[in-house]
């Protein structure tokens, strides 16, 4: 029946492309695929639509299945809800471990051939081609490499009040008593759940180093977890909410910035999807915003990689998958999607010559880390741990960020409860 | 409206013949229902039973069968989150299903003393019903924004020291959803019991009246207790919308600050799809309807028994 | 109601004076998001600032509103929340009228036709209303996919009608409760059937509870978001569903004006419904003693 449903589907759809006369269809009966994301923002949806054109400039069509919300988690759901019934879509936006749960219950496809015949194993970083196999095969293909432990400035506010982009812990405390004294708002910062978390990991990288961190958040060692070390990051994170404004919670991430560009807020702690904002605002980066690896973190690299991963399916639509996956990892795409986005290419041996200042710094770090092992997953992303865990140790984090009274060696007892959480 | 319509006509042959077909007759009204019952069983107790045989399971991403006793169970009551979830819903559904009641009536009693443009003033109160939580939430989340909304608004005004910041403020963030969800639906609970009132018989009234008894006697004495089946679909409607508050919290506080506006359903929604935890979150969702059931149960009940039809 | 007592006196006045304050406060408290909505869809985005959300726009402009109907993007397409709007009401029409039907017959069988256990059916089916819609995701997409309607418009009023039952078996279940029974009895000596009682006695008196239990559907439905999202495919989605990707869509400055413009087009449908009804609604749900 669900071959019913699908072919169904398909005609309605064909009805609805052929009514739309939005899009000339190479032809109506491409095999096509159908791609769930949440690349919903303007600077990424058009980012995207390089390979839709690139499909379709090779006779494939693309079915748009954008879903907003939540980081992804709208897309999560109805991507379960899609998989349970039988009928999962072509491809869909899926990072980091999740990509390994996936695998485990046999509904991703694999895309040896591709990866053989175009040498994914030389292109791509170890690092990067790990997180994308499942039991030695390819089963999705990296779009990018975000880095999250950046400093965003901007320097109008800065030089209001007198000081330069702080490059340790102790200098983001003194500049942001200066910025506040100078009537703005030191930190913009939006009280989310995965906020406080990307902000929380940053500090713990630059307060623990990346061994700390490694052992901490990625190999979850209960002595890292509720030790010393711990509790020296969880005080020095929740002093940095006296840097922050008291309207922020449930702010998003992207209204923080806009607050950054205003200038009523001197910097911001996030990564570099950040910088899609400040581009589409006009600005130009070194000039009219500022960029630098989050303070006390300049050897360290906190990746965080979007990736399509590709489900099991059959004929004509496995053959447009294929053709979507060798498309993505192509230098046409790569650049254009990457501009968009404020990432670098999930490939290291593209010109650089066309990206702006921070990107190049990101991929000159993100090369000197990997040899220095530097490169750390981000735990706020979805890199390092599985779903579980990270959310329960979203919960510790949230939670004391937004308490008036917990003591942080409470914190990092519950954090070692959170890491034990997963049965 | 004529209920005689049908008495005027005689009874037909056909009927008449029909009647002696007597068995059919008596199965005909349980054919009926047989469906609704049917679809009743498969697709609420049905899910209710597979909900409960997951939440004994250790299913993360999708369901699996590798059974685990009650262990979820054991990890929900040692959830921290889940308490503060719980004690919310108590909190909220308590608040909202009380106040909600009370403003409805107090609005239905005012609004029956013959007032001048009656009509306008009930759409009035009526409409946020018609509206979807995401909006309301959205809305709220605006006027409530200490930074934009109300109190940037009356500070603008002069009072510098004015402060409503309950939305960012850990202990108060709940009674924010309970304003959005009053300002929701209250209105229709007026409707409910403004039609209650006036179905009241007026007689019962003259004979109060002539008795001497004051108004508000007469409201709090003879009126409020006709009402009781009105109370009885009001709670009914408050309860579940209460108990299925998922798109207001995720609109208007997203759970926060920190988790401190969490609820059940945005607790299981979490947990179940987020966080690939479908074991803990259907041991959440089976606690929840436990919950339902301990305070619904007895109520239903008496309601049911006690019902006079008049 | 004829209980007023009209005496011309000062404390009467007073406290004629004071109900109406009362009345005028609690309509402030109602309309003041609306407004708010309204203002901001008016206003072009520059007089959008902290702190100005009750001032007039100083120059009124529609833009927002045709920005959201037909060329705001999600993702890839720049087509507004229109398009979507036909796909809510090709859902909304079916499953609003199935589950009607349905419920208008439960309630007419458990009223008039009591039979052992009939109390015990309709509060098992009460409790249908108390299901958190969460739980019912997942299998309900199995059971979809098992009967091959994952994903299509079909799946989705199934849906819809499944968890509506409930409710409007509870409205009319409540309203036959108060038709008088003798003239059923009377009918049922006469030898007329289930059906044919159905016909000429109940249905000529139910307009007013048909309209309640169609608004209640239709804004329960119209609004619903989970399964929306959750059971439909790109083309198939209802207009909550995109409103909330057009809302969570963000090129740098977030719209207001543009997100409360769709916003306030999503929600039309129910309010003029509610505007429109409203006086039979509460018409509607007094119970069958309808005086005049």
């Amino acid at each position: 029946m669900p071959s019913f449903a699908r072919s169904f589907n398909k005609t309605t759809l064909a009805l609805a492309t052929a009514a739309a006369a939005s899009l000339a269809l190479p032809s109506a009966n491409a095999a096509e695929v159908e791609v769930l994301h949440w690349w919903t923002s303007g600077g990424e949806a058009r980012a995207a639509n390089v390979l839709k054109e690139l499909m379709e400039a090779e006779g494939y069509g693309w079915e748009d299945f954008a879903v907003a919300g939540g980081g992804g988690e709208t897309a999560m759901t109805v991507l379960k809800s899609r998989a349970m019934s039988g009928n999962p879509p072509s491809a869909a936006q899926i990072k980091g471990p999740e990509i390994q749960e996936w695998g485990e219950l046999g509904l991703l496809g694999e895309l040896d051939e591709v990866a053989e015949a175009e040498g994914w194993d030389e292109l791509l970083p170890p690092t990067v081609a790990e997180v994308m196999r499942h039991d030695g095969s390819y089963v999705a293909v990296p779009v990018n490499v975000h880095r999250v432990n950046w400093l965003w400035a901007n320097p109008e506010v800065l030089e209001a009040a007198g000081v330069e982009m702080p490059t340790t812990l102790d200098e983001l405390f003194s500049a942001g008593e200066a910025i506040r004294e100078a009537g703005y708002i030191p930190l913009a910062h939006g009280g989310q759940a995965w906020q406080d978390a990307t902000v929380f990991e940053t500090v713990l990288l630059a307060t623990g180093g990346t061994e700390f961190y490694q052992q901490a958040l990625v190999e979850l060692d209960e002595e890292a977890l509720g030790g010393e070390q711990m509790v020296e990051a969880l005080e020095t994170f929740k002093r940095l909410r006296e840097l922050m404004d008291d309207d922020m919670s449930g702010r998003d991430w992207n209204i923080a910035t806009s607050m950054v560009i205003e200038g009523t807020a001197g910097m911001q702690l996030m990564g570099d999807w950040a910088k899609g904002e400040f581009t589409a605002a006009g600005l130009t980066a070194g000039e009219d915003y500022l960029c630098a690896a989050a303070p006390g973190t300049q050897d360290a690299f906190t990746f965080n990689i979007d990736s399509l991963a590709m489900f099991r399916v059959e004929g004509e639509e496995r053959e447009a998958q294929q053709a979507l996956a060798r498309l993505v990892l192509e230098p046409t795409f790569q650049e254009a999607f990457n501009l968009a986005k404020g990432s670098i290419p999930a490939r290291p041996d593209l010109d650089m010559g066309e990206f702006d200042s921070c990107a190049q710094q990101s991929m000159q770090d993100f090369q000197r880390t990997a040899e220095e092992d530097g490169l750390v997953p981000s735990m706020a992303h979805g890199m390092a741990v599985r779903a579980d865990v990270q959310g329960a140790i979203f919960d510790v984090v949230t939670n004391y960020f937004n308490s008036r009274d917990m003591a942080a060696e409470e914190a990092a007892r519950r954090m070692v409860n959170a890491a034990q959480a997963a049965l | 409206m004529s209920l005689s319509s049908y008495a005027a006509q005689p009874a037909t042959g056909p009927g008449s013949r029909r009647s002696r077909s007597g068995p059919l007759q008596a199965w005909l009204p349980k054919l009926v229902l047989a469906p609704s019952v049917a679809i009743s069983l498969c697709f609420v107790y049905g899910f209710m039973l597979w909900t409960f045989i997951l939440s004994l399971t250790n299913s993360r991403m999708l369901p699996s069968y590798d059974f685990v006793g009650f262990a979820q169970y054991a990890r929900l009551m040692a959830n921290d989150r889940w308490w503060v979830a719980s004690t919310n819903l108590v909190l909220f559904g308590g608040l909202f299903v009380a106040i909600c009641l009370a403003l409805g009536l107090l609005l239905a009693i005012l609004l029956d003393q013959r007032i001048r443009q009656e009509g306008a003033l009930r759409t009035l109160y009526l409409y946020p019903m018609a509206l979807s939580f995401i909006v309301t939430g959205v809305v709220w989340k605006w006027l409530l924004n200490p930074g934009l909304g109300i109190q940037a608004m009356v500070r603008g005004w002069g009072f510098e020291n004015f402060r409503f910041d309950w939305l960012v403020d850990p202990d108060m963030a709940v009674y924010t959803l309970v304003i959005a969800a009053v300002w929701q639906a209250s209105g229709f609970v007026m409707a409910l019991f403004l039609a209650g009132l006036r179905g009241v018989d007026d007689s019962i009234l003259k004979a109060a009246q002539l008795d001497g008894a004051s108004l508000p006697r007469i409201y709090w004495r003879v009126v409020i207790p006709c009402l009781r089946p009105v109370v009885f679909s009001a709670v009914m409607i408050l309860s579940h919308i209460a108990i299925k508050s998922f798109d207001l919290v995720v609109a208007l506080t997203g759970g926060g600050p920190g988790y401190a506006s969490d609820l059940p359903a945005t607790f299981m929604y979490a947990h179940a799809f987020t966080r690939a935890q479908i074991g803990l979150g259907s041991a959440s969702a089976m606690l929840m309807l436990g919950g339902v059931l301990a305070i619904l149960i007895p109520y239903l009940y008496s309601e049911l028994r006690n019902r006079r039809h008049g | 109601m004829d209980n007023v007592i009209r005496r011309r006196t000062v404390g009467a006045r007073l406290a004629r004076a004071a109900l109406y304050a009362v009345l005028l406060l609690a309509a402030l408290f109602y309309l003041l998001p609306l407004a708010v909505m309204l203002i901001t869809s008016l206003k072009p985005l520059a007089e959008i600032t902290p702190g100005t959300l009750l001032s007039l726009p100083r120059e009124p402009t529609l833009a927002p509103w045709a920005k959201a109907w037909g060329e705001a993007c999600t993702g890839m397409r720049c087509e507004g929340v229109g398009v979507y709007f036909f796909n809510s009401i090709a859902i909304v029409v079916p499953a609003v009228l199935i589950s009607t039907i349905i419920g208008a017959l439960n309630g007419y069988a458990l009223t008039k036709w009591r039979f052992k256990g009939s109390e015990l059916v309709f509060a098992l089916m009460l409790f249908g209303c108390f299901i958190p819609f969460q739980v019912v995701l997942l299998p309900m997409a199995q059971t979809l996919g098992w009967l091959g309607l994952s994903s299509s418009r079909a799946g989705l009023i199934l849906v819809h009608v499944v968890f509506g039952i409930a409710f409007t078996t509870l409205f009319f279940r409540n309203f036959y409760v108060a038709v008088p029974t003798e003239l059923v009895s009377a009918a049922k000596l006469d030898g007329a059937g289930f059906f044919r009682i159905f016909w000429r006695i109940l249905l000529p008196v139910s307009a007013p509870i048909i309209v309640v239990s169609v608004i209640w559907q239709f804004t329960q439905i119209w609004n619903d978001f989970l399964f929306g999202v959750a059971f439909s495919a790109h083309d198939t989605q209802p207009v909550t569903v995109a409103l909330n990707n057009l809302v969570n869509t963000s090129t740098g400055v977030r719209e207001y004006n543009v997100d409360m413009a769709a916003a306030m087009i999503a929600a039309l449908p129910t309010l003029i419904v509610y505007v429109l009804a409203g006086k039979y609604f509460v018409r509607g749900l007094t119970a069958g003693s309808v005086k005049g």
